[in-house]
């Protein structure tokens, strides 16, 4: 079969600099197929995405290489004709419509508009009539009234689906997803999702999909394409490379990708991939690797075929680094203690007098880890915002102890607030960017009036604890990368020594590796300090290890609630199981979508 | 525009226009009320009987309750009669009219010269990004930027007008009567002061706004969709572009209302600015209360403007209107 894209020695460097972006990049894709390129951020996939339809972003310039969409060289045509292109032979499915659509422009005229521009039919008739057909291939509505709306009055689903229907509208030979559901709802993502697959299927579309997320490709993708530090390091039929990837950071990242299907314990890697310009000689996986030897800090691993189809780019495919071998998660043996160290009773929070979570009652033992999931606007962080005494618009009892909590924090004593600590999404919320971390550590000590040289000593305590150094009390929070500030904000947190860590999304900002390795320090210090933990999150597989029970968040109610091995395992709500149904999992039955499997 | 949403938020903002301008009127009052010296001492003089003060007093009616007056000149001023000037014993239109003519001529110069430039300027720095052009605009706007009017005033007087070249007036002389239109070469100096003054700040916005909506998801998006050049110009780029720099041009034009006392001072130029100037030396009350409200007024609308033309290119405002 004649390939639909052929990517041959592609290489993209900083303009300034000439360090390289992304360097010998060789892919194909045929029609019909799916490719999914996986990587963390940084890696370049996004960029390797976009030169498939020709540009390169600002500070970008391709050094050297081919991109071939049938037999055209996107990367050799003049502007004129890369501009009939884009948009016609190859398109683009942006990460987010909610800033990819033109908010001035109502999105009927941005979906004829693509249209026009390759004066799809000859006439403004056929022009309309595709408009009204590819909206009803995305499940749109095509009615006038729907296409006048402007982006803002679309759902973040509907506006993905508007993303769509502009990439399809041409009917392209080939088609670049770049993330298309970051941000959207598992339901919406799942429905976004199927739409991709059912279109590529029946118009023989070549489709690069671009992820951060395996369990998203694991069912959709024909084929998988790992990248690091901006090289494909391993490319293989997709159930193969999951089942036994052949590169160790490969092997890396399906160990620390949270699963919903998969029983075992998510394994982290500190660090991060070496940015442009910081990359060794050799593989620039070798400073994390803990198989590394000499020969791998020579030169970058010729491709070695694995297994027909299967190409990694390793001097020792197939080996198993031994962190990666992850023991299955025991099922949680918590037993409900008969005095919780945190309980709510009737609370009920409102937002702007408007109410927003209804009547929650729930326990929280010590040393439990109990997980708040919810989709956005569940009403989750609310609540745990009024648990940490940073949202005052509540009624109810949430209680310490036995002991009634005020309802702002300020009027919390202070041992109060020592012992009830809440950590952020966002680091900076707690670490100041103009202190240096030690500083912003110290703070909670201050306030339960440790003295100088005693805080000092905890500081260092704290950092090592969160597998920092002391020296990294010294430095400021943007000179640490964004796994190191949020251990940062969790030593800050840890350094109160409290009994009750309220977790908000801790990880959602953070690259798998780095969100593994986070919750495993979560895990070990539940363990080693017998902390209780609230872990309120959206993304339901990363729970799965972690959890003792969990609480289902609905539109400001708890639907579901229980230990978490039974809530997956046997979910008794329709919305429960709505939830996991529409959760991509990795590990599916013999992956049986797929046609190579 | 058929948006009834749309025609309240204008209903909406020209009350809101006209309750600030209430405001400024009782505080105008209440600020002459407050002046130091009594006005009908300051017209007669030194000299004149305390009597004929009196007479005077009593004739200006300033013998009457502070409210009353307040009042009588409030509602004279609403059904279009700004009164007469103490000094010159004349209808205030009769007396300045020309000068509120000459000034309202000169900031319309100055904005339909300065508001196209900048936004040129603008529109290229940030598609010559970086470059050489970029740089160096940049480092001249901002000097000029830092540059008072009266400093650039005297260096285009010294440059244009008295000791390097001598090609065009250092002054204006503009007989009353005479519109400045038919005086165009001693329009040049006052206008450029304004423009210069002007420009650096509407550029900037510009160009800031320009490279903010280039480097956005959309645009690229439409580079993407295999967009012509002129089309991601002109329909993705330039209406996302235009909020901000409707602001700054509104900020701008009420700036030039207080510029051009400084620029009319400077060239002696006959407007309004003098007016002012002369009426506060003597306590000339009608007139420096119908000035300053001839300013408020230009202030509002001229904003009054500038917000309604956002909300029209925007349209996640224009619907949120109900
Ligand atoms: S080449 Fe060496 S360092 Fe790189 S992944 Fe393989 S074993 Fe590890």
């Amino acid at each position: 079969m004649t390939q639909a894209v052929r990517i041959e020695g592609l290489r993209l460097e900083a303009v300034a600099s000439g360090h390289d972006i992304v360097d010998e990049v060789e892919l194909t894709i045929a029609p019909g197929e799916v490719l999914g390129l996986v990587g963390e951020s940084g890696s370049g996939k996004t960029t390797v995405g976009l030169a498939v339809l020709g540009h390169t972003r600002r500070g970008v310039r391709v050094a050297s290489g081919r991109v071939f969409i049938g037999d055209t060289d996107m990367l050799a045509l003049p502007e004129r004709e890369l501009r009939e292109a884009r948009g016609k032979l190859v398109s683009y499915v942006p990460q987010d419509p909610s800033t990819a659509l033109n908010p001035a422009m109502r999105i009927g005229r941005q979906v004829v508009e693509v249209l026009e521009f390759h004066d799809f039919g000859g006439s403004d008739e056929a022009r309309r009539a595709r408009t009204a057909e590819v909206m009803h291939e995305v499940l749109l509505p095509s009615t006038p009234d729907f296409l006048r709306r402007y982006p803002h009055q679309l759902s973040g689903g509907q506006q993905q689906r508007v993303g769509l229907a502009m990439a399809f509208a041409n009917r392209p030979k080939v088609i670049v997803l770049d993330e298309p559901t970051t941000g959207l709802d598992v339901s919406t993502q799942a429905h976004v999702l199927a739409t991709v697959r059912n279109l590529t299927a029946s118009h023989g579309v070549a489709a690069l999909y671009v992820t951060h997320d395996l369990a998203v490709v694991a069912n959709l993708a024909h084929r998988i394409a790992v990248m690091y530090a901006g090289r494909v390091v391993e490319l293989g039929p997709t159930a193969g490379v999951f089942d036994d990837p052949g590169h160790p950071y490969a092997r890396y990242l399906m160990a620390a990708a949270p699963d919903l299907g998969g029983e075992r314990e998510m394994v982290g890697l500190p660090g991060r991939a070496p940015s442009p310009g910081k990359r060794p000689v050799g593989c620039a996986f070798a400073l994390r690797c803990e198989l590394a030897t000499e020969e791998c800090h020579v030169a970058f691993p010729p491709p070695i075929e694995m297994r027909p189809g299967r190409m990694v780019r390793c001097v020792r495919p197939g080996a198993v680094p031994d962190r990666t071998k992850a023991p299955p998660v025991v099922a949680s043996s918590s037993t409900v203690s008969e005095k919780p160290v945190l309980s709510l009773r009737d609370v009920t929070v409102s937002y702007a007098e408007k109410q927003v979570v209804h009547d929650i009652n729930f326990d929280l033992s010590p040393g439990e880890c109990l997980v708040l999931v919810g989709e956005s606007g569940s009403g989750k962080t609310t609540l745990s915002r009024s648990i940490g005494g940073l949202h005052h618009e509540w009624v109810g009892t949430i209680s310490l102890d036995g002991k009634a909590l005020a309802h702002s924090s300020r009027d919390r004593s202070v041992d109060e607030r020592l012992r009830v600590q809440y950590i952020f999404q966002n680091p900076y919320s707690s670490l100041n960017p103009r202190r240096p971390i030690g500083a912003s550590v110290a703070r909670p000590l201050m306030i339960a009036g440790v003295d100088e040289k005693e805080a000092d000593r905890r500081v260092g305590e704290m950092l090592e604890r969160v597998s920092l150094t002391a020296a990294h009390a010294r430095r400021y929070p943007d000179q640490l990368s964004g796994g190191e500030r949020q251990r940062a904000a969790i030593a800050r947190g840890l350094a109160a020594d409290p009994e009750v860590l309220v977790c908000d999304e801790v990880t959602s900002a953070l690259d798998v590796l780095v969100q593994a390795s986070i919750v495993e320090l979560l895990a070990a210090l539940r363990r080693d300090l017998g902390l209780s933990m609230l872990f309120v999150t959206h993304n339901l597989p990363l729970v799965r290890s972690m959890a003792d029970r969990i609480a289902v968040m609905m539109e400001g109610r708890i639907c579901e609630f229980g230990p978490a091995h039974d809530i997956i395992e046997r979910p008794q709500q329709e919305y429960t199981r709505r939830l996991i149904a529409d959760t991509p999992k990795i590990t599916v039955n013999g992956h049986k979508d797929h046609p190579d499997a | 525009m058929g948006n009834i949403g749309v025609w309240k938020f204008i209903g909406r903002r020209l009350l809101l226009g006209l309750a600030t301008l209430l405001v400024v009127s009782i505080v105008v009052f209440a600020a002459t009320q407050l002046l130091p010296s009594d006005p009908a001492r300051a017209i007669l003089g030194r000299d004149a009987t305390e009597q004929s003060v009196n007479a005077l007093r009593e004739e200006l009616g300033l013998d009457r309750p502070a409210v009353e007056q307040y009042w009588d000149w409030l509602t004279r001023l609403v059904s279009g009669d700004p009164g007469e000037s103490f000094n010159a014993r004349l209808p205030i239109m009769d007396y300045i009219g020309d000068r509120v003519l000459n000034s309202l001529f000169l900031l319309v110069l100055a904005s339909v010269i300065s508001i196209p430039l900048s936004l040129l300027i603008g529109a290229y720095s940030a598609r010559k990004r970086d470059t050489a052009f970029d740089h160096v605009s940049s480092n001249v706007m901002l000097a000029l930027a830092s540059l008072p009017e009266f400093v650039i005033g005297m260096f285009l007087v010294v440059l244009f007008s008295t000791i390097v070249w001598q090609v065009l007036p250092a002054v204006t002389v503009i007989a009353s009567g005479e519109g400045p239109w038919n005086h165009l070469d001693q329009m040049i100096l006052p206008t450029a002061v304004l423009v210069l003054g002007a420009v650096p700040y509407i550029a900037r916005t510009a160009r800031a706004s320009i490279i903010e909506v280039n480097e956005s998801d959309y645009v690229e998006m439409a580079r993407l969709k295999g967009a012509p050049e002129e089309v991601v110009l002109w329909r993705h780029a330039v209406p996302n572009a235009l909020g901000p720099v409707f602001q700054v041009i509104a900020l701008n034009v009420a700036y030039f209302a207080g510029g051009v006392i400084v620029v009319e001072f400077l060239f002696n130029y006959p407007g309004i600015g003098g007016a002012l100037a002369a009426s506060v030396r003597v306590r000339d009350i009608p007139v420096i209360q119908f000035l300053v409200m001839v300013l408020a007024a230009l202030y509002v609308t001229v904003n009054l403007a500038a917000d309604l033309a956002t909300v029209l290119v925007t349209p996640r405002l224009r619907t949120r209107l109900k």
